[in-house]
């Protein structure tokens, strides 16, 4: 059960309100682009190509190979899709992989789905594909070693961002859930590092049509290499900060207020408001709280769809 | 082959089965955002909301112990909280000496862990109630009708509907793998860890090239019956008076555990 | 409640005690309900072969399961007087060699050398031994020098050989195939017909073509719903029409 990747599918309740919301925004952003990245890259194909793609991924969480006294490791997948089918089109697999996951089979939570599409598909994705890019011109041999790279970090930096999220919910002490969760993923990591190499050599042999180097320059470049060896940096400047001075970690999020924001109900969005007619009721900072939760939410997507906007009409 | 076990719907002539979709949808995400919102340890508010489940379960005709059978899995994942026992707010109620640690469980730190207990144990059954009475494309017709992007919810249609058959492909790939796991006696078995990560690997490359030219195969399918791009559907659900009757009362009950927590 | 063995046809048992394989009174239940297998005894002698008849869904496929321990009904399995249990498993695995009806489930390595290898890897042998092992297994199915192919890029019939010296690398006692001529074109089916005749090992083989089983089996068992029905001299049973059409069979 501890090798399990049920480990990274947060369940509801476990998650503050606060932490739920920002990540369900950030998720919503992300995803929103991919659509309409996805639209213009892949054209009318892409659409049976994800779905099957995401019942691949799916699949192939079942494959496990037995590690040791009775575990086994199992496959994740969000660096895979993310460096053979794009960064754009992997996001959209894992986040249908996440949502049906949690929805059908109650792996992982509705409120909190948000958060774990982020951590197993969003940032697999940025490190995934945009360590991998940074090579993909190279020869094999170094495509593959980093690939397997990305995997392991990809699979580290989910599982950290997934103990950071308990411990600003309130739910985790930190110097337990760092070392805890980075513990078993180092194990979880190396195997999932080791099938997507093999699966990526895999390709490569049978057929190399799908990895062409000219396939994933189209998908973005620069950017995403910054984003992924800049998201990759902060996971490991972080990992040892946390694992070995949690105090340290914890007074910086005291100090920025992340803290009491992320422990708290929503109401303490808004403190000082309350709503009239309601009087100074704890039911008054309730009610502002769910509407200062809902503007929140509401600006983030406003703002992921002026982003959006703004970058469809860029290419242009 | 026998993955029957995926689909978690059951069908029964009930009023919560025969409600809209999007309702449920609706309630299910409002019950656990009701959760979120109760204050640590407002233990009678977490009562109202498991009467209400009870409630909902009785209505369904599942059995008023449906939910609860099949409310284990979010359990494992409690280890998580277990830490939150230890925090350092509120007073000390025992200190426990295990010679390389020293472990001192707070009131506050109690009734925080069990909060959370509470919460995720009432939202996982009323994700639980939720699937087993509605039909999984009915829920994504809820979703579409709800504003989710089409494409997406396209791709999860997708995903539902060839789920079933690759898992079975890579449950015929595992089988025939055990097949040819032998050992003698003396010799060591089963070749390294990398090894085995390594053909786990190749299996799972093999599954991809598979799904990918199926993808392609049922692209073709789709074009020779007329796809140009956009997936259409007929949308057969409408609000009756009797959802909206649903929602409003639902809507209401959850606003009372709302006061219950908070006034107490 | 046990179900009565509704026999059709008398039950000409081998005259040897079954010293490969004995399978006593088993019974299997899928975990949704479907029972597969009901009381089923089927001896099997060294050098036997044997062909596994019956309409689909008779449990054939099922049987094949039960005898290297991938499904466990309630019953006696035994292979070289070994029964079938947690500590036997490995070895057991190595004395019977199944063959699945889809090759491509069986081909899981990138190249045909890996498939072909995979068997004596998991045993642990020397590297020598499983070079030459799989230059035999190769041999023994004239696919000699294919090693270095992509099982991907193979035709049917070619992929279905390779399947088959993926277990003959491990030297199996038994031979157990499911359909393997299904979806041959004729040319591949007659080389593969050569192909069983010419292995030496014992094997049970279920196919739906009994013209196949006319030319190479001595001895044939019928299934239905999940019971034996009929099992001895296949040129006798062959000749049964009532028999052959109450079970759906057609030469």
């Amino acid at each position: 059960m501890l090798l399990s990747p049920t480990h990274l599918h947060i369940p509801d309740g476990f998650l503050s309100l606060v932490v739920s919301l920002i990540f369900w925004a950030a998720t919503v952003i992300m995803v929103g682009l991919a659509i309409s990245k996805t639209n213009k890259t892949l054209g009318e194909k892409q659409i049976p190509l994800m779905g099957v793609m995401a019942a691949f991924i799916f699949a192939a969480q079942m494959l496990n190979f037995p590690v040791a006294g009775g575990t086994s490791g199992h496959f994740l997948g969000g660096a895979l899709a993310a460096i053979v089918l794009g960064p754009w089109a992997g996001i959209l697999v894992m986040t249908a992989v996440v949502a049906v996951q949690g929805l059908l089979f109650q792996d992982g939570g509705l409120l909190v789905m948000g958060a774990n599409i982020f951590n197993m598909g969003i940032l697999t994705a940025v490190i995934g594909f945009g360590l991998y890019r940074t090579v993909s011109s190279a020869k094999k041999g170094l495509r593959l070693t980093v690939s397997g790279i990305a995997a392991w970090l990809a699979t580290m930096a989910a599982a950290l961002l997934a103990s950071l999220q308990l411990w600003i919910s309130g739910t985790s002490r930190l110097e337990i859930v760092v070392p805890a969760m980075l513990g078993v993923h180092v194990l979880i990591g190396i195997g999932e590092a080791i099938i997507t190499v093999a699966a990526l050599a895999f390709i490569e042999q049978t057929r190399p049509d799908l990895l062409t180097s000219e396939k994933t320059a189209s998908s973005g470049g620069r950017s995403w290499i910054i984003a992924g060896v800049v998201v990759s940096m902060i996971a490991v400047l972080i990992s040892p900060l946390a694992s070995a001075s949690p105090d340290g970690l914890e007074r910086v999020a005291a100090d920025f207020g992340f803290l009491d924001a992320g422990q708290g109900a929503a109401y303490q969005i808004l403190p000082d408001y309350t709503i009239p007619f309601l009087g100074e009721t704890a039911l008054s900072t309730v009610f502002a709280g769910a509407v200062g939760a809902f503007i929140l939410m509401g600006l983030l997507i406003l703002l992921g769809r002026s982003l959006r906007r703004k970058s469809v009409t860029s290419e242009h | 082959m026998h993955y029957h076990a995926f689909d978690h719907y059951h069908a029964q002539e009930s009023r919560i089965h025969h409600l809209d979709p999007r309702v449920k949808v609706l309630l299910t995400i409002g019950f656990i955002l009701s959760n979120a919102l109760l204050p640590d340890g407002s233990w009678l508010a977490f009562a109202a909301a498991w009467l209400l489940l009870l409630w909902a379960n009785d209505q369904t005709r599942l059995g008023l112990g449906y939910t609860f059978r099949r409310s284990f899995v979010a359990l494992p994942f409690a280890i998580a909280a277990v830490s939150a026992i230890f925090s350092p707010l509120g007073q000390p109620l025992a200190e426990w000496n295990l010679g390389f640690i020293t472990l001192i469980p707070t009131d506050f730190g109690v009734v925080r862990f069990f909060s959370i207990l509470a919460r995720s144990w009432l939202s996982v059954q009323m994700a639980i109630l939720l699937v087993a009475t509605t039909q999984f494309p009915d829920l994504i017709h809820a979703f579409e009708h709800l504003k989710t992007p089409r494409t997406l919810t396209t791709i999860i249609a997708f995903l539902y509907r060839y789920l079933f058959v690759l898992t079975d492909e890579a449950y015929r790939l595992l089988r025939a793998r055990s097949a040819r796991s032998a050992g003698l006696p003396g010799k060591h078995r089963g070749g390294s860890l990398f090894w085995r990560a390594k053909v786990t690997g190749s299996m799972a490359g093999q599954l991809f090239l598979r799904s990918y030219e199926r993808s392609d195969r049922i692209y073709n399918a789709m074009l020779a019956r007329g796809y140009s791009g956009h997936i259409r559907t007929l949308n057969p659900h409408t609000m009756q008076r009797s959802d909206w009757l649903m929602l409003i009362l639902s809507v209401l009950l959850l606003l009372f555990i709302q006061i219950i927590g908070w006034y107490r | 409640m046990p179900v009565k063995h509704k026999t059709t046809y008398p039950l000409t048992l081998p005259d040897c005690e079954g010293d490969i394989l004995q399978i006593h009174e088993l019974n299997f239940a899928y975990p949704d309900g479907h029972i597969a297998l009901r009381d089923v005894s089927l001896n099997l002698c060294s050098g036997d072969k044997v062909a596994l008849v019956g309409p689909n869904g008779a449990g054939k496929s099922t049987l094949m399961l039960h005898i290297n321990g991938i499904l466990r009904g309630e019953g006696d399995v035994a292979v070289s007087g070994l029964p079938i249990s947690d500590e036997n498993l490995p070895v057991i695995r190595a004395l019977v060699g199944v063959v699945f009806q889809n090759p491509d489930d069986q081909l899981f390595s990138p190249t045909v050398f890996d498939d072909v290898a995979f068997g004596p890897l998991h045993m642990g042998l020397p590297e020598n031994e499983i070079h030459q092992r799989v230059d035999e297994a190769l041999a023994a199915v004239q696919m000699q020098g294919f090693g270095e192919r992509l099982s991907h890029h193979l035709s049917m019939g070619q992929k279905k050989r390779i399947a088959i010296a993926t277990v003959l690398s491990m030297q199996p006692q038994i031979l157990v195939l499911d359909e393997p001529s299904a979806g041959l074109d004729p040319r591949a089916r007659r080389a593969l017909i050569h192909l069983l005749r010419d292995l030496p090992q014992t094997m049970l083989i279920s196919t739906h073509d009994l013209r196949m089983v006319q030319e190479l089996f001595p001895r044939m068992v019928i299934m239905d719903e999940g019971h034996i029905v009929a099992d001895g001299k296949a040129t006798e049973l062959l000749t049964d029409a009532a028999l052959l059409e109450t079970h759906g069979l057609e030469i």
